[in-house]
């Protein structure tokens, strides 16, 4: 179908854009994440995640996801949308991957199918639950910090891991084009879409494909040649500066405590 | 192929990082001079064209759809270093903001798809296209191979990551505990999708990029032309020419005697140098060497008198060396005259 691989892309770029959209509104919501100072919960959030990483035990994992949970709830987050956008979708990639070490993990036999005996092994199901209850809790803890942090924020709290202010700005800068270029490819398509009738064959879907990337890389290059220009206008002369407006308060010593008594408390007991 | 977090151990992780760490510090390094240029805005820009194209549903031969990583067109357009980092950076937004690949396996996603994949796909395209003209079908080809090289090789690395998961960490009932399959498994199941599909969506939009660039943008390229070719195959006939040359100058012993016109005083000074002056003239040499010549002969002593250094015995490689000296110190006087000229000459031309 030629307009399928079209609609399939138009559906991807939309979907992105709506992601950026509500990230956006849902970290401007009056939520607890979002009174944190960036750094903070930065900081604090992949702490947590390193601490979901190194724990052996399922159990503790469980009560990452847990807090997890508690820390949307209090930070004004659909539980709903994040279990469509995030729980399901990592879910759904997860087990594909997991389902096949319930059998092939070698281990005692904890269980046998009826259909042709084939044997779930022990070690095989604790393996799959352990990745399935791992994944979801680094990715709800890292959704969190997106989804509560305005993107800017995000990206300045990045120097407190020590990532230099070239990388921040390049950050920012490819961050708002790619939100841009997603649009024009959008439009792109869109008008191919509504003007295509009849049905295209594999070569010439490829062809229109690829010579949409082209259009949209010549953009691209006009695109970047205008904005150096416009960078100089503006007197940019080669040095980058940020501005640090934040400032840590009360409720964001509090935080770095909990943070930090969650994570020892989650390492200790995972071992 | 964007591992998420959780697949990999922590110490992986962090060795994934230390690997990547040295790359990208290089790769600010050698940008840094020109990141205040136009580069600035061509890396993210670039990054966010990498970003856009990777949710390309690219139609495949067989029925089924494929995604493009970009870094095949990143590498050709940008060179290794910046393409690592314009990939890296698309990588890092992806991760930060979409949830596509993990936090904590970020180091390990940009080792194998930036950084390995931006050089096998450069070494790749460099190799394939050597001496090829800007016209040249073999071009396309290079870009095609680069792109599939880059990502096949990305998915191997990541597979190795999967596959050393179980050896390494496992609790003492033998589960394991991040990402479960062995070597055997990972490897042929990660390779499997990539040599198919993914390499040639990898390969399509490559080589469908690269001709599209030469097409609209060879500038971009930076493709030597036909023209700029034959001009180099004629430099370098030239070249060879002269080293023939310069293992000919030896030639020269084989001629007797003095060449016209070159005679020192001391030829005036025997009867053989007399005889030979003579004979070169068709007339009668002087009785002694003229005044004029006696008084100035002696104002300049050449370092290498007679085409031979004296510490050097064999006269066969004392011309050998004096042309090799004669014929560089030439090239070093023409080079630095170009460099000092260079700038007047650029300042007419605009």
């Amino acid at each position: 179908m030629s307009a399928g691989v079209v609609s399939k892309t138009v559906r991807g770029f939309t979907e992105a854009l709506a992601q950026t959209l509500m990230s956006e509104d849902s970290a401007h919501e009056l939520g607890l994440l979002q009174s944190l100072d960036p750094r903070v919960k930065l900081v604090g959030l992949l702490a947590m995640v390193v601490a979901a990483a190194l724990s052996r035990k399922l159990m503790v994992m469980g009560a990452l996801f847990g807090m997890g949970i508690v820390l949307a709830l209090v930070s004004r987050l659909s539980l709903v949308s994040l279990a469509k956008r995030v729980w399901l979708v990592a879910f759904g990639f997860t087990f594909m991957i997991a389902a096949p070490a319930l059998f092939l993990t070698p281990g005692t036999v904890a269980y046998r199918l009826p259909l042709g005996g084939i044997a779930i092994t022990a070690q095989g199901l604790r393996t799959a639950l352990l990745l399935i209850v791992r994944v979801e809790t680094a990715v709800t803890l890292s959704t969190l910090l997106v989804l509560t942090t305005p993107w800017m924020h995000l990206l300045k709290a990045l120097r407190t891991l020590l990532v230099p202010v070239e990388v921040i700005m390049l950050l920012a800068m490819t961050h708002r084009y790619v939100v841009l270029l997603s649009e024009t490819a959008n439009a792109m398509f869109e008008s191919r879409q509504s003007r295509m009738v009849g049905q295209l064959n594999g070569h010439e879907q490829r062809r229109m494909m690829v010579n949409t990337g082209g259009v949209l890389l010549s953009k691209t290059l006009d695109l970047g040649n205008q904005v150096f220009m416009a960078m100089q206008a503006r007197g940019f002369r080669g040095e980058v500066r940020l501005l640090h407006e934040f400032r840590l308060r009360a409720r964001d010593y509090l935080a770095i405590s909990g943070f930090a008594v969650t994570v020892a408390v989650a390492v200790v007991a995972g071992r | 192929m964007h591992i998420p977090d959780g697949y990999l151990s922590p110490s992986t992780c962090a060795v994934m990082y230390a690997a990547s760490s040295p790359c990208w510090w290089t790769a600010l390094r050698r940008t840094r001079r020109k990141l205040f240029g136009r580069t600035l805005p061509l890396l993210s820009l670039f990054a966010a064209f990498s970003f856009v194209t990777m949710m390309f549903n690219l139609p495949l031969p067989g029925g089924t759809t494929g995604h493009a990583v970009g870094v095949g067109i990143a590498a050709v357009v940008l060179g290794p270093w910046a393409s690592l980092l314009a990939i890296s950076l698309a990588l890092t937004i992806q991760a930060l903001f979409f949830g596509d690949g993990g936090i904590t396996t970020l180091g390990a996603n940009c080792f194998n798809m930036a950084i390995a994949g931006s050089f096998a796909a450069w070494g790749i395209y460099k190799l394939v296209s050597w001496g090829a003209a800007a016209e040249s079908r073999r071009r396309v080809v290079a870009a095609a191979l680069a792109g599939y090289g880059a990502i096949n090789l990305s998915a191997l690395l990541a597979a190795i990551e999967f596959g050393i998961q179980p050896i390494l960490f496992h609790d003492a009932s033998g589960t394991p505990l991040y990402a479960p399959y062995p070597l055997r498994i990972a490897i042929p199941a990660m390779m499997a999708g990539h040599l198919t599909i993914a390499g040639a969506a990898e390969a399509l939009m490559s080589a469908g990029l690269f001709s599209y660039l030469r097409r609209n943008d060879p500038a971009l390229l930076g493709i030597p032309s036909s023209t700029t070719l034959e001009r180099r195959k004629a430099a370098s006939g030239l070249w060879g020419a002269l080293a023939a040359v310069m293992l000919l100058t030896p030639l020269g012993i084989l001629a007797s005697g003095a060449a016209w016109g070159e005679w020192a005083p001391k030829d005036f000074a025997d009867v053989a140098g007399r005889a030979q002056i003579a004979a070169a003239s068709r007339s009668a040499a002087p009785v002694a060497a003229p005044n004029g010549l006696a008084r100035m002969a002696n104002l300049w002593t050449a370092p290498m008198p007679d085409y031979a250094p004296h510490f050097v015995k064999s006269a066969a490689f004392g011309y050998l060396l004096s042309a090799m000296f004669g014929v560089g110190l030439i090239l070093a006087v023409a080079w630095l005259a170009q460099r000092v000229m260079q700038p007047t000459i650029k300042r007419r031309e605009t």
